[in-house]
């Protein structure tokens, strides 16, 4: 546990690490009659064969994974799956992660980086304890902001607030990347809109297969229907999407 | 006469389990044979000179050879005579379309009912099952040449078990995580159990076949990097990708794919539910659009899972039902309710997002389209709702796009078939074939299995005289 529901798992899977980019995720599967989980990778080490991904306990098969020892096996790796991150030099990119979003951006930021783009990292939490990886950020971002909704550190509010933050600091965004839960992809897409540069989010939808199969990840957009597994999950930009299968979320909880 | 007395005999019907204790659990329907009611049926058969059943069979099974050993009781040369064209007997006893295919040419049929080719395939293959030791072909001397086998449906399977036996080392690779293809996740327990397709995995697998699940090709690596590392590819990726009707409501909370509903029940085991983690929703009213063998197994998985009602949706008649006529059949007994010429044109949910009605069009049927079939025409005036807590969407799936689309210079179709040599499977690119749903768009687990013993037939040839004949 990284912080409070927060679990960080690192997977030895080295087909997988060896070709993942940013923005694409796996599917973990704990084993016979448990559900199969899309989870976006937070790191990797081709070297040592080793994926992370973080992710927060909110149901059955997500408590399995947090009850896995060091060493155990987990029969299902599937990856990389989804398409990657478009990257190159946008100029400024505001990069947002909330949640296990913190962790998945962090490859974003980094290749960002590497591509010469000035990248502003804001950390979205709902309290200064559930902030994390802000060193590792820091890194490849040429400023990490904090706001966290009760301001027991950094900004105070939610992401409307770096509107403001943005503003006083002169930045004007070429580009705006949210990974996070639904709400933070929702809130980015409604409060920057207004910029009306790209804003990239990651759909997590519900998944099974992840490689097109079922069509349980659909979505519309611009009248199309996409099926985020394999058209998406982060390739899409929100403020054009007309309807999405959010509601899918509850369609398995019976 | 002997000759007369069998031709006039009615076939021996299978026992199968009632359709009101059937339709509430998840258990084969049909019961298969006895060792008698076997021997009995296959002596209907007049062992033709110029048998016309052969002809009908998409693989060319001796028929009446493997019947005669039946008849004469020699159950395992019987095994042994399907296996020599057909290496899923169990899996096509099971579910092949017999009454188009064989079964329609048999001369019995011309004056009574047909032989019951099918449920003797699948008699002989029971019986292979019951026995202790099961007789493992011999391995030719291994040639040191490497195969790779991508995807583990009907059509890996062949291709898998041909070039093993021919002395090749094969690995098949396969996305989920557990192999079978449409075997596995598509076709529901109740009419292919699960253990069938693992025993025929696991018979592969002691032949030496290497399987590696979870792994996507044009994801985890690509076909051209793989390439490096074999000698020789075939592509059996099917087509898993559903289509939607492109109707409005159909990204409400209720609305399936067909796929994605048997997925949850069959592959990740949702009929265990609560035992297994995957929750799938008793929905009382359940409506599934389409026709074919696919919309069947989900109406009837529906009734299984307890639904009240479940209706079938189709546009055109009861006439051009593409379905088998045995499971249409199953699925009346079952208590399907049936609206024929009929189409969905709007779904509405409420305020919660969930599927609440639906809206149809009544059809009739105007003048034969490219199909040969008559083209249903919405009639103007006709709609009308229902309410549904569910809706299954079973009109067909197109090739899976992953390895068309990763893969530069496979040449594809305009529907995303891969295109090859129609006598060989080889496609556009050196060393590598392709064949089943992927080729055909889909079809059936014969054709499947049809087009992976011609690949193998031509890699094998490949890959020991490094000759690709084409045009036969
Ligand atoms: C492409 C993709 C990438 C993802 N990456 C990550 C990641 O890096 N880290 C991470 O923690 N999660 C990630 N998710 C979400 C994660 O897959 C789900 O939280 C997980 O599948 C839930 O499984 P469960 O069986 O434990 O929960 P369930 O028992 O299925 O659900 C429990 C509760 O959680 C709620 N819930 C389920 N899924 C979501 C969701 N997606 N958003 C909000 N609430 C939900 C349900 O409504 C329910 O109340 C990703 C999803 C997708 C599609
Ligand atoms: C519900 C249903 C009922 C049916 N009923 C009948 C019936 O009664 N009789 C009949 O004859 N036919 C029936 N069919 C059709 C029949 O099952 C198919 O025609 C047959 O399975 C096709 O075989 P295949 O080997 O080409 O592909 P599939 O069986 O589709 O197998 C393809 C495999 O490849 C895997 N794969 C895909 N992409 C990749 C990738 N990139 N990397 C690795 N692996 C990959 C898939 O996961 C899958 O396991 C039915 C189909 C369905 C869906
Ligand atoms: S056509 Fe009928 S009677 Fe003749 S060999 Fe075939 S199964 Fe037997
Ligand atoms: S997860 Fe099944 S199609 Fe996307």
């Amino acid at each position: 546990m990284i912080v409070p529901n927060l679990h960080l798992l690192v997977v030895h899977a080295p087909e997988v690490a060896n070709t993942i980019r940013p923005g694409q995720f796996v599917i973990l599967h704990a084993g016979e009659g448990a559900e199969r989980i899309p989870l976006t990778a937070a790191d990797w080490d081709r070297e040592e064969g080793t994926l992370t991904v973080i992710f927060m306990e909110v149901g059955t098969s997500t408590g399995k994974l947090a009850m896995l020892k060091a060493g155990d096996q987990i029969p299902t790796v599937v990856g990389p799956l989804g398409v990657p991150m478009e990257m190159r030099n946008f100029g400024t990119v505001v990069c947002i992660g909330g949640c296990f979003g913190m962790g998945s951006i962090l490859p974003v930021v980094r290749e960002l980086k590497e591509n010469g783009n000035k990248v502003i990292t804001i950390l979205e939490g709902r309290s200064k304890n559930l902030l994390y990886w802000e060193e590792k950020l820091s890194k490849y971002s040429d400023k990490v902001i904090r706001l966290t909704r009760d301001g027991s550190t950094g900004y105070k509010g939610h992401v409307k607030k770096g509107n403001e933050i943005l503003k006083e600091m002169n930045i004007i965004p070429d580009r705006i990347i949210a990974m996070g839960c639904t709400t933070l992809s929702y809130l980015a897409t409604r409060d920057y809109a207004h910029y009306n540069v790209p804003i990239i989010i990651t759909l997590n939808t519900i998944m099974i297969d992840g490689t097109g199969m079922c069509g349980v990840c659909r979505c519309t957009i611009d009248g199309h229907m996409k099926f985020a597994c394999v058209d998406g999950p982060t390739s899409f930009r929100m403020w054009r999407i007309l309807t999405w299968k959010k509601q899918n979320q509850g369609n398995v909880r019976g | 006469m002997e000759e007369t007395k069998s031709r006039k005999r009615e076939r021996v019907e299978m026992p199968k389990q009632a359709p009101f204790i059937r339709k509430r659990n998840f258990q084969e329907v049909a019961l298969g044979y006895t060792k008698e009611m076997a021997v009995d049926e296959a002596s209907r058969c007049l062992a033709c000179k110029k048998p016309l059943c052969v002809e009908g069979c998409p693989v060319e099974i001796d028929i009446p050879g493997f019947i005669k050993c039946i008849a004469t009781n020699d159950f395992s040369a019987a095994i042994r005579k399907l296996k020599e064209k057909n290496c899923l007997p169990a899996v096509c006893g099971r579910v092949c379309p017999q009454e188009e295919q064989c079964e329609i040419k048999c001369i019995v049929g011309k004056k009574g009912s047909p032989v019951a080719i099918g449920r003797l395939e699948r008699f002989a293959a029971e019986w292979e099952a019951s026995q202790t030791i099961m007789e493992l072909p011999e391995i030719k001397t291994k040639t040191g040449k490497n195969v790779l086998v991508v995807g583990s449906g009907p059509a890996g399977i062949t291709v898998a078990g041909d070039l093993i036996l021919a002395g090749h080392e094969v690995t098949m690779l396969e996305a989920l995580h557990e192999p079978g293809g449409v075997l596995s996740y598509g076709i529901p327990e109740f009419r292919l159990p699960g253990k069938i397709v693992s025993r025929e995995i696991e018979y592969l697998q002691k032949l030496g076949v290497k399987l590696i699940c979870n792994y996507v090709v044009g994801k985890t690596k690509s076909l051209s990097d793989l390439l490096n590392e074999y000698d020789a590819a075939f592509i059996g990726t099917g087509a898993g990708l559903p289509w939607f009707m492109e109707i409005p409501g159909e990204n409400l909370n209720g609305v399936y794919s067909a796929n994605e509903y048997l997925t949850r029940v069959n592959l990740m085991r949702g009929y265990q539910y609560p035992k297994t983690y995957t929750p799938v929703i008793r929905h009382r009213r359940v409506a599934v659009v389409g026709g074919g063998n696919v919309a069947m197994d989900c109406a009837r998985t529906a009734l299984r899972l307890g639904a009240e009602e479940v209706y079938i949706v189709y546009r055109r008649s009861r006439n051009e039902l593409p379905a088998r006529l045995e499971e249409f059949e199953n699925a009346e007994e079952e208590g399907v309710i049936f609206h024929f010429l009929t189409l969905p044109v709007k779904l509405i949910g409420d305020e919660e997002g969930w599927l609440k009605e639906i809206e149809c069009l009544k059809m009739e049927l105007g003048e034969p389209d490219q199909s040969g079939r008559r083209k249903p025409v919405p009639l103007a005036g006709s709609e009308f709702r229902m309410r549904m807590d569910a809706c299954i969407v079973a009109i067909g799936n197109s090739p899976n796009p992953i390895i068309p689309t990763t893969t530069p210079n496979l040449e594809v179709s305009k529907k995303g078939t891969i295109i090859v040599d129609e006598n060989t499977g080889k496609t556009s690119i050196d060393r590598v074939w392709a064949g089943g749903d992927i080729v055909t768009g889909a079809a059936t687990v014969i054709l499947a299995m049809g087009a992976g013993r011609k690949a193998a037939r031509s890699m094998h040839a490949y890959l020991t005289n490094g000759i690709v004949s084409t045009g036969g």
